[in-house]
């Protein structure tokens, strides 16, 4: 191994796996982040576990990408640079406020939930597999997250203040989860993956019924920010790959 | 072919040794996710099913069936299979009740979404009592969550269903 970075031969089918595996491993990043700074024990133990479910539903991602594309997935998570990342921009943001962060993750998580469902059925049996686990583990981050906007949306007028603001500021990151494009298109017409736009009623009904127990308003759909799925990411990946990929780059090879 | 079904049997009854580093009393049998034992050649590849995506026992667990096959002299190779995934209904009897033995309430026998959130609670493994509350539904580990016992008062770790 060295420091150079790698370039990978992108396939229809390796999109798409990279862009499952960048949204998990990136968010999941983010929220290790509160790892010794979570306001109780037990949102910390929460958010450190769903970061956890995160990571391990990229590591298979990328194992299985890495079949493809002739890399390990240490590879593939530490020596891509920061135009060859396939995630959504969504799960890049910082983490904000305690607000910010779980509105970002019930807004992704109410995506993955309808997407693992549908995947489950895929034709492509190793991302059926990671789904057939992930939708479980997702299903609990979407009820963990969707408690805590309840009870910040329902509790104070600061707490119900700050989510509101958080998810206004959030929402034109959510157009992105639902476009697809040509690479997309084929998959989706020979069953490898559910087509995203299909995926929008669900992910609605979910949040709409969460909006009204959080008495939060559900933001205009408006203009919507995209361009993560291309490589055209905000200047907060690159910080957060140069802290992430740190140790690969500077030891190359390194385990423990 | 005797010899074959020998090392088969010998890697087998050293894999019955082999435990779950954050619950020690369960083997990787009990748990369900020791697949298959395959003759290779001179040695065996074991074929395990990872648990939760996030559940890092998972490498430990690969390593201690190298060492422990390797300490008894059986080469071996680990090969991680993730279709069909595990659930929590391939937890053995046997698991089950070591589990419930060791104070952790086992989770509940289905595989249906609905278990996930169903409002069911796990009874006391101390003492049995069903009037339990959640304090937490993630836990120490990733396989379980933290709750309470009203009538023992005694807080205990659920196994959550999966």
């Amino acid at each position: 191994m060295s420091t150079t970075s790698i370039a990978v031969r992108e396939t229809p089918l390796v999109v798409q796996l990279l862009r499952r595996a960048d949204d998990a491993l990136i968010l999941g990043h983010r929220l290790s982040e509160w790892t010794g700074r979570a306001p109780t024990l037990e949102a910390e133990l929460a958010l450190a576990n769903i970061a956890l479910d995160l990571i391990g539903e990229a590591r298979a991602l990328y194992g299985h990408a890495g079949t493809f594309t002739g890399h390990t997935e240490d590879q593939l998570a530490y020596l891509r640079d920061a135009d060859a990342w396939r995630n959504c921009l969504l799960v890049e943001l910082p983490n904000g406020d305690f607000a910010v962060t779980m509105a970002r993750l019930l807004l992704f998580s109410a995506f993955a939930d309808t997407f693992w469902r549908a995947a489950v059925a895929s034709v492509e049996t190793t991302l059926a597999a990671v789904a057939a686990r992930a939708e479980k583990e997702t299903a609990y981050h979407v009820r963990h997250a969707g408690e805590w906007l309840i009870r910040l949306g329902d509790g104070t007028a600061e707490s119900h203040r700050r989510a509101q603001a958080a998810l206004d500021a959030l929402w034109p990151y959510t157009g992105e989860l639902f476009v697809t494009d040509a690479a997309d298109a084929a998959l989706i017409e020979t069953r490898v993956i559910p087509d995203p736009a299909a995926l929008k009623v669900g992910w609605n009904a979910t949040l709409g019924g969460i909006f009204a127990r959080a008495t939060l308003a559900r933001p205009e759909d408006g203009w919507m920010q995209s361009g993560g799925r291309a490589g055209r990411h905000t200047e907060h990946l690159g910080r957060l790959l140069a802290e992430m990929q740190h140790l690969q780059r500077t030891h190359p090879g390194a385990t423990w | 072919m005797v010899a074959t079904a020998t090392l088969r049997d010998r890697a087998l009854a050293v894999l019955e040794t082999v435990t779950d580093p954050e619950i020690p009393v369960l083997t990787i049998a009990d748990l369900g996710i020791l697949r298959d034992v395959a003759v290779h050649g001179e040695g065996v590849e074991v074929t395990i099913t990872p648990t939760y995506s996030g559940c890092p026992a998972m490498n430990i667990i690969s390593l201690e069936i190298e060492t422990a096959l390797a300490r008894a002299g059986i080469e071996a190779r680990v090969r991680t299979s993730l279709s069909p995934a595990w659930t929590t209904d391939w937890l053995t009897d046997a698991g089950r009740r070591k589990l419930a033995a060791f104070g952790i309430a086992p989770p509940e026998r289905t595989g249906s979404r609905r278990a996930l959130f169903g409002e069911s609670r796990p009874a006391c493994p101390l003492c049995g009592s069903a009037d339990t509350e959640q304090i937490s539904e993630f836990g120490s580990t990733a396989c379980k969550s933290l709750h309470r016992c009203r009538a023992c008062r005694e807080p205990f770790d659920a196994f959550k269903c999966h």
